[in-house]
């Protein structure tokens, strides 16, 4: 009776699932291991190996890794101080934090290329105000900046709300060991707050490693992550399975990244 | 025992325009257990955490051992606490819970590993060295609690109701087990309630507290037996509160009836209130007592019968082991000396005439 009630309510998931997660992502690995006159292949997995791609795919992994390492910076201080401020405030405080992530993220990056470019604003202001321009635009430093802006609500969020979720008199009970502010948060804020942490590093990291979007507008398509090959591969080229291919290496990369934040969340928590 | 440990001196603080204590003054001797009792909002806790650095007085100062730690930051202070709800780090095995502030104070490794067996004997949980905190029941959390402050030989412990949480016969066992450890520590320990037969078990001292004002502080059988005032009676103990005139010394009209009593001082003919203790009254015969009544209800409560009984408009509780059924007459007597008599307050927050009856 029960089973039959549950199998009722879980039904609508299950075929949700199955149809746009299931069979996609068995569509995925069938164009990745088939050729265009659908015979079984490894020929487009293997395109990693051809520079261009492995390039991609390593420049991709490093920007992540660099903008994900920013976010968690400038992240965790910010989480710590909205936690801290005038508990009243703190709520509306993480929403204009949030707020931009309201916004369409082409609208933000679009911005940004209005900012950064050769005659964009920041350069107009610095000229004007005597200064050296500043280029950046269509370099890598952009891309990470772009990534930063657009991916820190995600860092924000689930550290904040870790750090807001520690019982006050833990805190307090570690000051009245004996511990000062820095030991308080080294020993007790920081270990009691890393799922929060670990969820932030896979909410950067992985859009961050995908995005074909950010390092279009602000790399000016001149620089090449794996993102944007496999867009190129599915709608320049039309090579579905060339592009199904590079996808599977990039998932498989994303899985590895999650196993290894997942145990090092399981050893610590 | 005389020392003054610690020195509150004219505390006041409020939180958002909420006064929450009102310059209040209170010394704790060394080695001695001291209660502060109240009900909630009374400013107990308050008092509790100004003394662990958790909050700073907006007036007033905190002596330690005649030096001013009013701004102190808790690391610094020679005091640790339990927390109400034990505040056990959730991610740390028990050994590491205990070592915490030891480590802190980067004691020697043997150092810590004999100070955790002391403490884990002294609460009797020898071998929960390797056990994570959700593993253990609530009783078992608070004795770690306590062994986790213990080990850093605080010159006071402070405990925020750490009975609060347990069932009942937990409760009870505890109170021996803390009475035990404040004998085998040989320091001071601040205990906060609102549970006065807590209160009344482990206390030297009782600070009886009322919105934000110390109503009485005594020994608990000063608490008990002379109540300071309405409020110290009824909160401590069933009590018959009744308005009364003060005819003379030692003699009182209660109801329109004349009792004798032992207290003096209260002037001629001035409204007082009077406290009769529910065990205090007999119930006798109509025409032996002093004034008639009729009983209205009989509860059996194991120990006594608690009856309520009418008499010329107020009902009484009485607490007796003899059994008299309902709507029977009777008539009530009490003992002089079983009479408290109490100043009348002019207003519900009135700041008591603090007497402290502690000897110097």
């Amino acid at each position: 009776m029960k089973d039959s009630r549950n199998s009722l309510v879980t039904a609508p998931y299950l075929l949700w699932s199955v149809g746009f997660i299931i069979i996609p992502l068995i569509m995925i690995i069938y164009y990745a291991f088939t050729g265009p006159d659908g015979s079984f292949t490894t020929r487009n997995v293997g395109d990693i190996i051809y520079f261009v791609n492995m390039k991609a795919l390593m420049l991709s992994i490093a920007l992540s890794l660099v903008s994900t390492c920013m976010c968690l910076l400038i992240a965790y201080p910010l989480a710590l101080v909205l936690t801290q401020v005038v508990e009243k405030n703190s709520s509306l405080m993480a929403l204009i934090f949030i707020l931009p992530m309201w916004m369409n993220s082409l609208l933000r990056t679009f911005a940004w290329q209005n900012i950064l470019e050769r005659k964009g604003v920041l350069n107009g202001i610095l000229v004007f105000l005597g200064l050296q321009p500043f280029y950046i635009i269509n370099k890598p430093p952009a891309i990470i900046l772009g990534m930063v802006y657009d991916f820190l609500p995600f860092m924000v969020l689930p550290i904040y709300n870790s750090v807001s979720e520690i019982d006050k008199d833990l805190i307090n009970a570690a000051r009245d060991l004996g511990a000062g502010s820095f030991q308080t948060l080294y020993r007790v804020i920081w270990p009691l707050s890393l799922p929060g942490v670990i969820s932030g590093i896979t909410m950067v990291f992985v859009p961050s490693l995908t995005t074909f979007v950010i390092s279009d507008i602000l790399g000016g398509g001149k620089i090449l992550l794996i993102g944007n090959i496999i867009e190129q591969l599915f709608t320049q080229d039309s090579d579905w399975n060339a592009g199904a291919g590079l996808s599977v290496i990039l998932m498989i990369f994303i899985v590895i990244s999650m196993i290894i934040t997942a145990k090092y969340d399981r050893e610590d928590g | 025992m005389s020392n003054k440990l610690i020195d509150l001196q004219n505390i006041s603080k409020s939180f958002g325009g909420n006064l929450v204590l009102d310059e209040l003054d209170l010394y704790i001797r060394e080695n001695e257990f001291l209660t502060l009792l109240g009900p909630s909002g009374c400013g107990k806790t308050t008092t509790l955490r100004i003394i662990g650095g958790f909050e700073t007085p907006d007036t007033g100062s905190v002596l330690f051992e005649g030096k001013d730690i009013t701004n102190l930051a808790p690391d610094k202070r020679e005091v640790n606490t339990v927390f109400q709800k034990y505040a056990l780090f959730p991610h740390m095995t028990i050994a590491e819970n205990i070592a915490f502030g030891l480590k802190i104070r980067k004691k020697s490794a043997s150092y810590i590993k004999d100070k955790i067996r002391y403490a884990l004997k002294l609460v009797n949980l020898d071998g929960y060295e390797k056990r994570m905190p959700d593993s253990l029941s609530g009783g078992q959390q608070q004795r770690i609690a306590i062994a986790r402050a213990i080990v850093n030989e605080p010159k006071v412990l402070l405990l925020d109701e750490p009975l609060g949480a347990l069932d009942l016969k937990l409760r009870q066992d505890m109170q021996y087990e803390l009475i035990r450890l404040k004998n085998e520590l040989g320091i001071t320990f601040i205990y906060v309630t609102h549970d006065q037969e807590e209160a009344l078990t482990m206390s030297d001292t009782i600070v009886v507290m009322n919105q934000g004002y110390i109503q009485q502080i005594g020994t608990p059988e000063q608490v008990y037996n002379e109540p300071e005032n309405a409020f110290v009676a009824d909160f401590i103990g069933d009590s018959n509160i009744l308005p009364g005139i003060m005819i003379r010394d030692e003699l009182v009209e209660i109801l329109g009836a004349r009792f004798d009593c032992v207290d003096k001082g209260f002037g001629e003919n001035n409204p007082v209130d009077v406290v009769i203790r529910p065990e205090d009254i007999d119930l006798v015969s109509p025409g032996e007592g002093t004034i008639e009544g009729i009983v209205t209800d009989t509860i059996f409560k194991g120990v006594h019968y608690e009856m309520c009984v009418m008499s010329r408009g107020f009902e009484f509780i009485v607490h007796s082991t003899d059994y008299y059924p309902e709507n029977i007459k009777v008539d009530l007597k009490v003992n002089p000396f079983d009479i408290q008599i109490m100043h009348k307050p002019e207003s519900e927050d009135e700041k008591a005439v603090e007497i402290d009856e502690r000897l110097p």
